[in-house]
């Protein structure tokens, strides 16, 4: 009998392992250019934003001498003379090539209606020569604006300073730095309240979906396939449909002189239109009916697969109905449930459209304070730590979502 | 009258009943916001709701002017040209991607599977809204913001894991014996790619192009922050619609968009039953 080895030779050994790597990198070698491009496309402008919210170099560049003098300033009193005569050549500097605004932006963040005070002194001092600053530039900044003899205008001008900065957050989350360096509350808390008013917003429309959503997967599942299959259609059919035209009907279903107001009027239920549009319970109601499908289609998968002869079981030796469904058969079809729940959750917290489109002022929710900050106040770093903040929120509940559900569980169609 | 078990209770039957009543209710919420908007759709007046001529089914009541008015409106006829082409090319780029990226994640080879899976459904999960104030932020340095080809690579990137997930499902039901097979008989990776795998797993590629493409052309968020203009495409049409001057032609268009989708979701289902055919081995 030929003695058989246990062992591979030591060239086996190496050929084995060539192999494995050369099939390891023949796998990955498919993936490069889709996760080259999603580098590039997706995960850099994620890492940017994340990064502008701590990093705003504007008024660094604005303001390099003043900034670097006022380091030496104990903060008490008025800053120096030449201190004061730098920061006036630098705004004369920013009138001419009209970059003032920018700064006086930035100032107005730390110190609130700074805005004006620093475009009129630069309006003021655009036309005055270099020679007349340098001799006259303390003079002619105290008498521009009175604000410019307070201590406190300076403070804003050096904490609007740092190009890192956690101020954005303290800001998102209402708080702000005290004149002795502690951190404290905001006079107006304004972020906190959005955050929970946009959780208590997801919370109701998830619980309005698991009422609506699961009578209706329980029927489907456990009718004939046939009519499963016939009714959804009428599941698939507004998931399938845009967004907007779903938004669309519900303005068309809730304006003023709408259909519900008019149905109403003619049933003599009310005698005057009801004002539903532009409020938060028409971005609740609409929302429900977009993120409904969300919540039905887990549910059903998993409902499909409960012997509903168990319940049946039950009942027939004496439980109530309901008795039996909390018993049996809610156990066995949590999986679906919290499937349905937090994916509903999840998709309405980061929610932009539709409150946008119907909620009016108290209807709005915290991804459409980020796209204010964008486009209308132009505070982009307040906007990155907003957003910042909201991913990881959202990266939290995803993963409670992968422990306790598993994201393998995510069908599409 | 249906015959029930004789231990069912009063209650039993009640709850029988009640469970039909309530799905059927809850069907209805569902459907008819959308089923409303069509007739809405063909009212001769510029009104969001039913007029009495309409009720009462008068012919004058119903016209196609709204239909006419967005074959007349350039914005509107720029902002359907915009959508197709992004959405296309868009969902190319995803498709084409996605479909390799997903041969390489379905071997047992890959290497940091989890890790690389995560970081590519990632625009999956993540808020449009912080997506688009970072690449706001990303494509500004690149001179992207207000081009096609920056609404382009976006919307790509949104597709990209709809692709991922159709073709890995497909391809867990692909028998990779097929693979060898080919590469035994002499022919190289490249061809036994085309040639078998292709052809096998199309109808998943096709239905993750699908998505991707109804991704895109769906998307408003990202074309709010990086569209000029010159790149409207037709939900940024109609959010600026609904935002200013809300006339029927959004009915109109959002009609035409429902019967898109239901063409669409047609399709689907019959390439969801081709490749759950394949997957079976049949």
């Amino acid at each position: 009998m030929i003695p058989t080895s246990h062992t591979l030779d030591p060239d086996d050994a190496r050929n084995a392992a060539r192999e494995v790597r050369k099939r390891r990198l023949q796998a990955f070698l498919f993936v490069v250019p889709l996760l080259v491009f999603i580098i590039f496309a997706f995960v850099a402008p994620i890492t940017t934003m994340l990064y502008r919210s701590v990093h705003n170099p504007t008024v660094a560049n604005l303001l390099p001498e003043t900034l670097i003098a006022l380091e030496d300033w104990s903060g008490e009193d008025l800053p120096d003379d030449t201190i004061l005569i730098q920061f006036a050549t630098d705004l004369k500097r920013m009138a001419n090539e009209r970059t003032s605004g920018q700064l006086a932006d930035e100032i107005n963040r730390a110190l609130p209606g700074m805005s004006s005070v620093v475009k009129s002194t630069a309006r003021n001092l655009r036309r005055v020569e270099d020679s007349a600053i340098a001799t006259n530039g303390v003079a002619l900044l105290l008498d521009a604006n009175d604000r410019w003899s307070d201590p406190t205008t300076w403070r804003a001008v050096r904490d609007a300073g740092p190009i890192y900065s956690s101020s954005y957050y303290l800001t998102a989350v209402d708080m702000e730095r005290t004149v002795s360096g502690g951190i404290a509350p905001r006079d107006t808390q304004i972020y906190k309240q959005l955050y929970t008013k946009t959780l208590k917003m997801a919370l109701i429309i998830t619980i309005l979906t698991v009422l609506l959503g699961y009578p209706l997967a329980f029927f489907m599942a456990h009718a004939a396939s046939g009519l499963a299959n016939f009714l959804m259609v009428f599941v698939l059919l507004p998931f399938w449909t845009s967004l907007l035209v779903r938004t669309t009907a519900w303005i068309a279903l809730l304006q003023t002189n709408g259909v519900v107001n008019s149905t109403l009027l003619a049933l003599g239920i009310t005698d005057q239109p009801i004002e539903m549009l532009y409020t938060q319970f028409a971005t609740i109601i609409a929302m429900t009916h977009i993120l409904l499908p969300f919540m039905v289609l887990p549910l059903y998968a998993v409902m499909r697969g409960i012997d509903n002869s168990f319940m049946r079981a039950a009942i027939s030796m004496g439980s109530r109905p309901i008795g039996a469904w909390y018993r049996i058969y809610l156990p066995m079809s949590l999986p679906g449930l919290s499937a349905g729940a937090l994916l509903v959750f999840i998709i309405s917290v980061g929610y932009y459209i539709t409150p946008a489109l119907v909620g009016g002022v108290d209807g709005q929710m915290i991804s459409n304070i980020i796209a204010f900050h964008m486009q209308q106040s132009n505070n982009w770093e307040l906007a990155a730590a907003l957003g910042s903040l909201l991913l990881i929120l959202i990266l939290v509940l995803y993963w409670l979502f992968d422990k306790f559900v598993g994201t393998s569980n995510i069908k599409l169609g | 009258m249906k015959r029930f078990p004789e231990y069912y209770t009063f209650w039993n039957i009640i709850g029988h009943y009640g469970l039909r009543v309530t799905a059927f209710l809850v069907l209805v919420f569902l459907m008819l916001p959308i089923l409303i908007i069509m007739p809405l759709s063909f009212n001769s007046q510029p009104f969001f709701t039913f007029t009495e001529g309409m009720l009462s089914l008068d012919p004058e009541a119903y016209s196609m002017r709204w239909y006419q008015e967005i074959i007349d409106d350039s914005n509107w006829l720029l902002a359907i040209r915009n959508s197709f082409i992004v959405g296309t090319i868009a969902a190319f780029i995803a498709t084409v991607l996605g479909t390799l990226a997903a041969v390489g994640l379905s071997s047992q080879w890959m290497p940091y599977k989890r890790l690389i899976t995560a970081i590519l459904l990632s625009p999956m999960i993540v808020p449009l809204i912080i997506i688009a104030a970072g690449m706001f932020f990303f494509y500004t340095q690149f001179n992207l913001v207000g081009t096609f080809t920056g609404l382009i690579i976006a919307h790509a990137a949104l597709g990209v894991p709809f692709v991922i997930i159709t073709v890995t499902a497909t391809l867990s039901g692909f028998d990779r014996a097929l693979f060898v097979a080919g590469l035994s008989l002499g022919a190289s990776p490249v061809k036994v790619f085309w040639d078998v795998v292709i052809p096998l797993i199309r109808p998943g590629v096709i239905s993750g192009g699908l998505f991707a493409f109804v991704t895109s052309f769906d998307e408003v968020v990202l074309v709010l922050f990086l569209a000029g203009p010159e790149q409207r495409t037709i939900p940024r049409q109609m959010f600026s619609g609904l935002r200013e001057q809300i006339n029927p032609t959004i009915l109109a268009v959002a009609t035409l968009l429902i019967v898109l989708s239901a063409a669409l979701l047609f399709t689907l289902e019959a390439l969801r039953r081709r490749s759950a055919r394949i997957a079976s081995g049949e």
